[in-house]
C-alpha cells in the first residue's frame, strides 16, 4: 500500500535572539490509507508545528525552511496558495485541541460544517446540509437535526469536538491531522471520541496523524508511534514494538512515568530535569542532559538512525553502541 | 426578553434620576440662583432687582425639601419639570426652550446622520483593508496616517476645511444653512466631509485593532484549515465577531446625532442643537444648558439600552440573563 | 545680564503675592520632578518595565526627543521668580513673577499684528520696534507669536499631565474597590459611573465649568471629572478578572489581608493599563481643552485659545495666518509625539507579551 502522505526532512524555524531556530528539525514520516500514526511528545516538542507545517499554516514569524511534504507524490511546499487551499479541508483536514475556541462563536455549527462542503464541492445548499446532517449522525451527535442549528456555546465540549470531527470528515479527506483532540475533554468523553475516531478510520479509510502527549490515547488508537523530543524524532516503530520494547532512554522514561506502570505506594518515576528551550540545545543529542545513560559522544554529535527491527528505528548513540556490541 | 428589557429600562430610569440630581447640584448648589441672576443682569445690580429676577424665573424657592416645603422647593420643582419636559424659557432671551430644541433637532440630524453613516462605511472599509494587509507596509503606513489624523484637533480640520475649500478654492459656501432640498447638500457637504475626516483617524485605529485581534483567534485558524481564503475569512468570519466591540462604539455615538457636532454647527452656521448649546454658553443661559444636558443624558441612556439589546442580535452567546 | 537675587527664594523677607505664587509654583514643579525621578528609578529596577521602555525608545526615538523638547520648554516657563533681570523695560514687570521664558522675551512687544520677519506693522505700515525679530510674527496685542506658542507648552502639559495624574489614581481607587470588594461598593460605583457616563462629556464639561467659574482649576477639575469614568470601568473589569486568578484565591485562603492582596497582586498587574491610559488620556484632554478654549471657557494662554482667534483672523483680507499656524503646528507636534509613543507603548505592554516574558 503506497503512502498517502509522506513527509521528508521537514524543517520549520522560528526566530530567537537574531537566529532562526528549527522547532521542527528534520522530521520524516509517512502514513498509509486507513493507518494511524501517533506523534507523541511533551509540550514544546514541536509536534503541533509539525502538523501545521503539513498544511502550511505555521503562524508568523515561523517559516518552513526545508524538506518536502508529499501528497500523492506532489510536494505541497511547492504548491501555490490556491492549490494549497484546495488541499486544506478537502484532501487533508485538521482538528484542533480546544473545541471551545476553535469554532466560530457567532455562526451556527451546522453552517460551519456546510461551509467545509461548499468551499470544495459544487453542490447546492440543501445537498450540503444533508451531507452535514449525515456526518452529525455518523459522529454520534444525539438529536442531530436540532443540534445542527445550535451555536457552539450551546454544546458541551464533547459535542463540540464531534462537530469538529464532522466538519473535518464531511469532505472525506484522505488524511486527518488531529492535534490533541481529546486533551481538553473529560476522561469518559475522551474514550468515546477515541472510539468514534477508530470507527471512522475503519469506515472512511482515512489516514490519521494523531498528535498527543497522552500515552493512554496512543495505546487505544495508534498503529505506528513516533516519539518526538525537542524538534526531532527519537524513536519510531509499530505500536507493539515501541510500547513493549522501548529502546530510546526518553521513550523508556515516558513509559516508566505512566501511573499504571508504577507500583502503588512507591513514588512515581519521573524523568529528571525539564525540556530545554531552543537557546539551550546542545549540538548533539538534545536529550543528553536529562539522560541517565548519556556518553561523551552524545553531547557533540547528532545521533543517526539505528535500525532495531524492520520498521523500528531509534536515534541514540547508546543504542547504537549496544547494537554494535551485540552484533560482535 | 421582556423581563430583561423591563429591568434595563428601570435601571436606565434610575440613572436618569441620578443624572437629574447631579444636574440639580451642579446648577443650583455649586452655582447658586444668585450667581445665575448676577450673571444674567450684571454684578452691580441692586439686591431687589436680583430678587425680582429670581422670582420671575422661578428661582426664589428654597432649594431642598424640608418641613413645610416638601413639594414647594427647587429640587422637586426641578425633577417635576424635567421629567415632564416643561423646560420653561431661556434665561437669555425668554423663548420657550422646548420649541427651540424641537426646531434645532432637524438641522442637527441633517448634519450628523450623513456624517455618521458615511464615516462608518469608510472607516470600516479602510480598517478591513489595512487589517487584511497587516504587518505589511500598507498596514504600517495606514496606522501611521491614522495616528496622524488623530493628533490633529477638530478645530484645525474645520478651519482648514473652511479656509481652503471655502475661501481659497471657493468650492463650497463657507457657512450657512438653507433647507431648500436642492440647495441643502451644498451647505452640508463641507461640514459632513470635515466631520468624517476628523474622526477617521481614531476610528480606523480602533477598528483595525479589533479586526487584528479577531484574526489571531483559534476559529480563524480552523477556517483556514478548512480552505477558506483570507478574503472570505475577513468578510464571513472576522467581521461578524468584530461587530460586538464595534457596535458599542457605534451605538454610543447616537446621542451625538441629536446634540449635534457642537463645533461643526457653530463654525458652519447650521442652526441645530449644537449651535443652541454654544449660544447658551456664550449667553450664560443656564436653563437652556440644563435642558440640553438632560436631553442628551436621556438619549445616552436610551442608546445604552439599545446597545445591550443589539448585543443579543449580534452575539448569540449573550442570552438575556 | 546678571539677575538680582530672586526675592522669592529668601523666606525671611516679606513675601508679596506674586512671590508667594511663584514659590508655590516652583515647589509644585519641584515635587513633580522628584516624583518623576522616583518613577524612573523604580522602572529601571524592574526588568520587564525597563525592557518595555527601552523597546519604545528604540522604536520611537524621534517622538520621544520631541516630547522631551516640549517638556524642556514647559520647564523653562515653570521656574518663576520675582525680580528684575537688568534691562530697562524690566523694571515695570519686575514685581510680577516671571519665568525664564518670560524673561527671554521681555520687551519684545509691538503695537499689534505683524507678519513673520516683517519690518512694519501689518495694518498701519508703521515701523516695528524690533524689525525682523519676530520669526512667527505678532498677535493682536503685539506679543511675539513664538513666545506665545512656547508658553502654550506649559499650559498643554499642565492640562494633560496634571489632570491625568489626579484622575487616574482616583479612577484606579474606585475601580479596584468596586471590582475587588464587589456587591454594595460595586453597585454604588457602577451606578456613579453610569450616571456620569450618561452625560456627553463636552456638555458635562461645559456645565461643570459654567457652574464652577472659568478658572484654570475648574477646567482641570471638570476635565478630571469627565475622564475618570473610562479608566474606572477598565480597572474594575480587570480587577474582577484578576480576583478570580488562582494566586489570589491562594493568597486569600492563606489569610493574607485584602489590602495586601490588592496592593501586591492586583494593582501591579494593572500598571500597564495605567501607563497606556495616561498617555492616551493626555492627548484627549489637550484636544478637549482646545475645544473648550474655542467655546471661550478654556485655560488662558493655551494653544486652543490662539486657534480660537483664527476664525476671525483668517476671514480678513489679507488673512492673518501665522497665529493659528504656529499654535496648530505646536499642538499637532505634541499630540503626534504623544500618540506615537502611546501606540508603541501599547504594543510593547500588550498583556500577551508581558505574560510570555513572565
Amino acid at each position: 500500500m503506497s503512502a498517502v502522505l509522506e513527509v521528508k526532512d521537514l524543517r520549520t524555524t522560528f526566530p530567537l535572539a537574531g537566529r532562526r531556530v528549527p522547532i521542527v528539525d528534520g522530521i520524516s514520516f509517512s502514513v498509509d490509507a486507513g493507518q494511524v500514526l501517533a506523534i507523541v511528545g511533551e509540550s514544546g516538542s514541536g509536534k503541533s508545528i509539525t502538523a501545521l507545517s503539513v498544511l502550511r499554516l505555521v503562524p508568523k514569524p515561523g517559516r518552513i525552511d526545508g524538506g518536502r511534504v508529499l501528497l500523492d507524490g506532489k510536494n505541497l511546499l511547492e504548491a501555490n496558495i490556491p492549490a494549497m487551499r484546495r488541499v486544506r479541508g478537502h484532501d487533508i483536514a485538521m482538528i484542533f485541541q480546544e473545541p471551545m475556541t476553535s469554532l466560530n462563536p457567532v455562526v451556527r455549527v451546522g453552517a460551519q460544517v456546510m461551509e467545509a462542503v461548499l468551499l470544495h464541492e459544487r453542490v447546492s445548499k440543501a445537498a450540503a446540509r444533508d451531507r452535514g446532517l449525515e456526518l452529525f449522525r455518523r459522529v454520534g451527535i444525539p438529536d442531530p437535526v436540532a443540534r445542527f442549528d445550535a451555536y457552539p456555546h450551546q454544546l458541551s465540549g464533547g459535542l463540540k469536538q464531534r462537530v469538529m470531527i464532522a466538519m473535518a470528515l464531511v469532505t472525506r479527506p484522505r488524511v486527518l491531522l488531529a492535534d490533541e483532540p481529546t486533551t481538553a475533554l473529560d476522561v469518559t468523553i475522551q474514550a468515546q471520541i477515541l472510539e468514534l475516531m477508530r470507527e471512522l478510520q475503519r469506515d472512511f479509510r482515512t489516514a490519521i496523524v494523531l498528535i498527543t502527549h497522552d500515552l493512554g490515547v496512543v495505546n487505544e488508537l495508534a498503529d505506528e508511534i513516533a516519539v518526538m523530543y525537542a524538534g526531532r524524532f527519537v524513536e519510531r516503530g509499530a505500536r507493539e514494538a515501541v510500547l513493549s520494547q522501548p529502546s530510546h532512554p526518553y521513550t523508556q522514561g515516558l513509559l516508566a512515568s505512566m501511573p499504571s506502570r508504577n507500583e502503588p505506594g512507591k513514588p512515581l518515576y519521573e524523568i529528571r530535569g525539564v525540556v530545554p528551550g531552543p537557546d539551550r540545545w546542545p549540538p548533539g543529542c538534545r536529550f543528553c542532559d536529562r539522560c541517565d545513560e548519556a556518553i561523551d559522544v552524545c553531547r557533540d554529535t547528532v545521533p543517526g538512525p539505528v535500525q532495531l527491527e524492520p520498521g523500528h528505528v531509534a536515534w541514540c548513540h547508546v543504542v547504537e553502541r549496544a547494537r554494535r556490541g551485540g552484533a560482535q | 426578553m421582556l423581563a430583561y428589557v423591563v429591568r434595563r429600562l428601570s435601571y436606565g430610569a434610575l440613572v436618569v434620576l441620578g443624572v437629574l440630581f447631579f444636574l440639580f447640584v451642579l446648577f443650583f448648589a455649586v452655582s447658586t440662583p444668585d450667581d445665575i441672576a448676577r450673571r444674567a443682569i450684571g454684578d452691580k445690580a441692586m439686591p431687589e432687582v436680583i430678587e425680582q429676577w429670581k422670582i420671575n424665573h422661578g428661582y426664589d424657592k428654597p432649594k431642598w425639601p424640608g418641613p413645610g416645603q416638601w413639594s414647594d422647593n427647587l429640587l422637586v420643582e426641578h425633577y417635576r419639570r424635567m421629567l415632564t419636559f416643561d423646560f420653561g424659557r431661556s434665561d437669555a432671551d425668554g423663548t420657550p426652550i422646548l420649541d427651540r430644541i424641537a426646531k434645532g433637532a432637524g438641522p442637527s440630524l441633517a448634519l450628523t446622520l450623513p456624517m455618521f453613516a458615511i464615516g462608518l462605511v469608510i472607516g470600516l472599509t479602510l480598517s478591513l483593508f489595512v487589517a487584511f494587509f497587516r504587518e505589511t507596509y500598507i498596514d504600517k503606513a495606514g496606522v501611521f496616517l491614522a495616528v496622524l489624523g488623530m493628533s490633529v484637533s477638530v478645530l484645525l480640520y474645520i478651519i482648514a476645511g473652511q479656509f481652503l475649500l471655502g475661501k481659497v478654492l471657493k468650492w463650497f459656501p463657507v457657512s450657512g444653512f438653507d433647507p431648500a432640498p436642492g440647495v441643502l447638500w451644498r451647505f452640508l457637504a463641507l461640514p459632513v466631509a470635515v466631520g468624517v475626516i476628523a474622526s477617521l483617524g481614531s476610528d480606523v485605529r480602533f477598528y483595525r485593532t479589533v479586526f487584528v485581534e479577531e484574526i489571531h483567534k483559534d476559529y480563524v485558524r480552523t477556517a483556514r484549515a478548512k480552505g477558506c481564503g483570507e478574503g472570505r475569512i475577513m468578510s464571513r468570519h472576522v467581521l461578524g465577531n468584530a461587530m460586538i466591540p464595534v457596535l458599542t462604539n457605534v451605538v454610543m455615538v447616537i446621542p451625538f446625532l441629536f446634540t449635534g457636532a457642537l463645533l461643526t454647527e457653530a463654525f458652519f452656521g447650521i442652526p441645530g442643537l449644537g449651535s443652541l448649546t454654544v449660544d447658551a454658553i456664550n449667553a450664560n443661559d443656564f436653563s437652556t444648558l440644563r435642558s440640553m444636558v438632560y436631553i442628551s443624558a436621556l438619549l445616552f441612556v436610551v442608546a445604552q439600552i439599545l446597545t445591550d439589546i443589539s448585543y443579543t442580535l449580534v452575539d448569540p452567546r449573550v442570552r438575556l440573563e | 545680564m546678571i539677575p538680582s537675587p530672586p526675592l522669592a527664594f529668601v523666606p525671611q523677607l516679606a513675601m508679596t503675592e506674586p512671590a508667594r505664587a511663584a514659590l508655590t509654583s516652583n515647589l509644585i514643579v519641584g515635587a513633580l520632578l522628584v516624583g518623576l525621578a522616583l518613577a524612573i528609578r523604580s522602572i529601571r529596577k524592574d526588568d520587564v518595565w525597563r525592557e518595555a521602555f527601552q523597546q519604545v525608545w528604540a522604536r520611537r526615538k524621534v517622538p520621544v526627543v520631541i516630547l522631551g523638547l516640549y517638556v524642556f520648554v514647559a520647564l523653562l516657563d515653570s521656574v518663576t521668580w520675582v525680580g528684575a533681570s537688568g534691562a530697562l523695560e524690566d523694571q515695570v514687570a519686575a514685581h510680577e513673577a516671571r519665568s525664564v521664558l518670560d524673561r527671554m522675551f521681555t520687551g519684545t512687544t509691538e503695537k499689534s499684528y505683524s507678519a513673520p520677519f516683517a519690518t512694519q506693522e501689518f495694518y498701519d505700515a508703521s515701523a516695528l520696534r524690533h524689525p525682523r525679530r519676530h520669526p512667527l510674527g505678532t498677535n493682536i496685542l503685539g506679543q511675539d507669536v513664538l513666545y506665545m506658542t512656547l508658553k502654550g507648552a506649559r499650559v498643554a502639559l499642565l492640562i494633560g499631565g496634571l489632570t491625568s495624574l489626579i484622575a487616574i489614581p482616583l479612577a484606579l481607587f474606585f475601580g479596584v474597590s468596586a471590582g475587588y470588594f464587589g456587591r454594595r461598593i460595586d453597585d454604588v460605583v457602577f451606578f456613579l459611573m453610569n450616571t456620569l457616563a450618561s452625560m456627553p462629556s463636552i456638555l458635562l464639561l461645559i456645565a461643570l465649568i459654567m457652574a464652577m467659574g472659568r478658572s484654570t482649576l475648574s477646567v482641570c477639575v471638570a476635565l478630571g471629572v469627565t475622564s475618570w469614568v473610562a479608566f474606572c470601568r477598565l480597572s474594575r473589569g480587570e480587577t474582577m478578572k484578576l480576583r478570580e486568578m488562582d494566586y489570589v484565591h491562594a493568597a486569600r485562603s492563606l489569610g493574607v489581608s485584602n489590602v495586601r492582596i490588592v496592593l501586591r497582586h492586583i494593582v501591579p498587574n494593572l500598571m500597564h493599563l495605567v501607563v497606556i491610559t495616561f498617555v492616551l488620556m493626555f492627548s484627549g484632554l489637550v484636544l478637549s481643552e482646545a475645544v473648550l478654549s474655542w467655546l471661550g471657557i478654556g485655560v488662558d494662554g493655551s494653544w486652543g485659545q490662539m486657534i480660537a482667534q483664527a476664525k476671525d483672523e483668517l476671514s480678513r483680507e489679507p488673512a492673518i495666518w501665522w497665529n493659528v499656524t504656529a499654535a496648530g503646528v505646536a499642538l499637532f507636534g505634541l499630540l503626534l509625539a504623544v500618540n506615537l509613543i502611546g501606540d508603541a507603548l501599547r504594543d510593547v505592554l500588550d498583556p500577551r507579551t508581558l505574560r510570555e516574558r513572565g
